[in-house]
């Protein structure tokens, strides 16, 4: 268990130093950084200025190097645009991100759950079948299309919910459901899946022998067992919502992680752009991590691979 | 063989609406020149945002409308499928290349190629590809061709997955095994025994890659860095349409609709291959 641990670890560690590499190579190859930063109406002096200024006329190896050592720290330097440390700004604007990615999953987990357990034990039937076009339409559902959607139905023509911004609770509703879009289609087809084939299982047959009820054979036995990939799959669904929120906090002006990245973008400023990148994706890495160990101890089976 | 599969296929209604909808795309996108009533990027500013036919107030001219700038809704709605359509197939044959050379090397040699394969598979999907896609193209300047090269080398992570795990389950099959006797190459071995007998796996990725190149191509153009204006991209329609939603909703839900059928049907055309092979690939 513990070789596993320190594996698993190893590997985390090893991945997330690549995309910390990627993501200084992603500013230094992608055009002349100097240049961007100047701006468009900059003169050759004043771009020269900068490229001093921020250090950008040292070695690349030098100033990767010098780059690294920080961002391990967590020092991300200082906002171009912002003039406040990167640090800071992500830190007050990762609240927002972090609660709107839990009502996603909240969300996603409320409707996938039945709808696969649902699906599963009428497996074949014309329920079945239209869960498994729920699933489809969900797929398909541009999301920022259908958060433009709901912001006429619900925000103008109805007036339950505010159009947009993160001043009040309220505001969390819309964005949460686009987002949970893009994990329902995954969570119930695997919910499903995992259902039948703990149903198939011997386990249940002797359940059903015993002459338990139908309900708690569904929950304790069966559920209890598909539920293991479900948990998993659930931290890492998690990870693609806090990267893809983005789009949706552009849409509906949540001011998270998002938003500040899609602002830092617009703005050239990117130490920000490199620091939400990044933060992201040890967020990601730490899920997946998260999910493999929870995945170790709930099934003891996995433990060796 | 092959005639029972096939018929299996038009007895499927998912195959049978998803090959109409693709199919129709397609053919749309081909003959957009032909097909158009109006030239797509003509402004007229004297008629603007004139609601479809069908609707109050709505003139016969133009079928759908035009947008905030005159241009005939219709005509630009039927070049935007041009767009999805050839972004979508582009970027499936780049993060094809891309992700099944590594899965097969992968799953064929594994030991240390494996590893790194599956390192590299790893630290992709770590990678938050919306954001990653949309500083690349703030820093380089938005192009059609950008879009499809940073779609491209962002989406072959699914492509590699399965091209090694199919691979690692046929590589030491009997006419594998036959092939190496017979003094078969590897690059024989692998182009002839392996890469055919995991096609149809890879058929079923592409399309959902498809569908998500088209879904993010969308999403990048709507936000302002993919396609670039005047094209119209059905993400961009309904980006430059956005402000003017409250008053008529049926700017974006035009360009929205098409999009959403779109997609739905590269859908439904996967999961008829993936019901025809028996497997589950989804994630």
């Amino acid at each position: 268990m513990l070789r596993f641990f320190l594996r698993r670890f190893a590997v985390a560690v090893a991945v997330a130093l690549t995309v910390l590499t990627l993501a200084f190579l992603l500013t230094r190859v992608s055009g002349d950084l100097a240049i961007s930063i100047a701006g468009p109406n900059a003169t050759a002096e004043d771009v020269e200025a900068i490229r001093i200024a921020y250090g950008l006329n040292r070695p690349l190896w030098v100033q990767y190097f010098d780059w690294l050592g920080r961002a391990v720290q967590g020092d991300f330097g200082e906002s171009y645009f912002f003039r406040d440390r990167v640090s800071n700004l992500i830190a007050t604007r990762m609240p927002v991100t972090l609660t709107l990615g839990f009502v996603g999953l909240a969300v996603a987990l409320v409707v996938s759950l039945p709808l696969g357990i649902l699906a599963a034990v009428r497996e074949g039937s014309w329920v079945d079948r239209l869960v498994g076009l729920v699933a489809m339409i969900g797929q398909a559902m541009p999301s920022f299309w259908l958060g433009l959607v709901l912001m006429i139905v619900f925000g103008l023509q109805l007036a339950w919910l505010p159009i947009s911004g993160n001043d009040e609770w309220q505001g969390y509703i819309m964005p949460g459901v686009v987002l949970a879009f893009s994990a329902i289609p995954s969570l119930t087809r695997l919910t499903r899946s995992g259902m039948i084939e703990a149903l198939a299982s011997d386990y249940i047959r002797t359940a059903r022998a015993k002459g338990l009820t139908r309900l708690s054979i569904l929950v304790k036995h069966g559920f209890r067992n598909a539920a293991i990939p479900v948990v998993s799959i659930a931290a890492v669904q998690l990870g693609f919502m806090l990267g893809g929120s983005v789009v949706i906090e552009t849409i509906f002006a949540l001011h998270g992680v998002g938003y500040l990245a899609w602002e830092s973008i617009s703005k050239n400023d990117f130490p920000v752009v490199q620091a939400v990148v990044l933060v992201l994706a040890i967020i990601y890495i730490g899920l997946t991590l998260l999910a493999d160990l929870l995945n170790a101890v709930l099934d003891p089976r996995l433990r060796t691979a | 063989m092959p005639t029972t599969r096939g018929a299996k296929l038009l007895r499927n209604p998912g195959f049978v609406i998803g090959a109409t909808i693709v199919g129709l795309a397609a053919i749309i996108a081909i003959l957009a020149p032909w097909i158009v009533p109006y030239d797509p990027f003509v402004i007229d500013l004297d008629r603007r945002l004139v609601p479809p036919s069908f609707m109050e107030g709505g003139d016969p001219r133009n079928f759908l409308g035009t947008d905030q700038l005159g241009r005939d809704y219709f005509s630009r709605l039927i070049y935007g499928t041009r767009i999805s359509m050839v972004i979508g197939v582009l970027t499936v044959i780049t993060s094809g290349l891309i992700g099944i050379t590594m899965g097969v090397l992968g799953g064929f040699y594994g030991g240390k190629i494996d590893d790194a394969v599956v390192f590299a598979i790893t630290t992709r999907l770590s990678i938050p590809a919306v954001l990653v896609a949309l500083a690349v193209a703030a820093l380089r300047g938005s192009s059609f061709l950008l879009v499809v090269l940073v779609l491209g080398f962002l989406l072959w992570d699914r492509f590699a997955v399965v091209a090694r795990s199919t691979t690692m389950q046929i590589r030491n099959l009997d006419y594998v095994s036959a092939a190496w006797c017979a003094g078969a190459s590897q690059w024989w071995v692998l182009s002839r025994e392996v890469l055919p007998n995991i096609a149809t796996h890879l058929a079923v990725v592409a399309t959902l890659e498809m569908a998500l190149a088209i879904l993010l191509e969308a999403a990048l153009s709507f936000l302002g860095l993919g396609v670039p204006p005047p094209l119209p991209s059905w993400g961009l329609m309904i980006s430059e349409a956005k402000e003017y939603m409250f008053f008529s909703p049926w700017v974006i839900m035009i360009p929205g609709a098409a999009l959403f059928i779109l997609v739905l049907g590269v859908n439904f055309l996967g999961d008829a291959l993936r019901d025809m092979m028996g497997t589950d690939l989804s994630r």
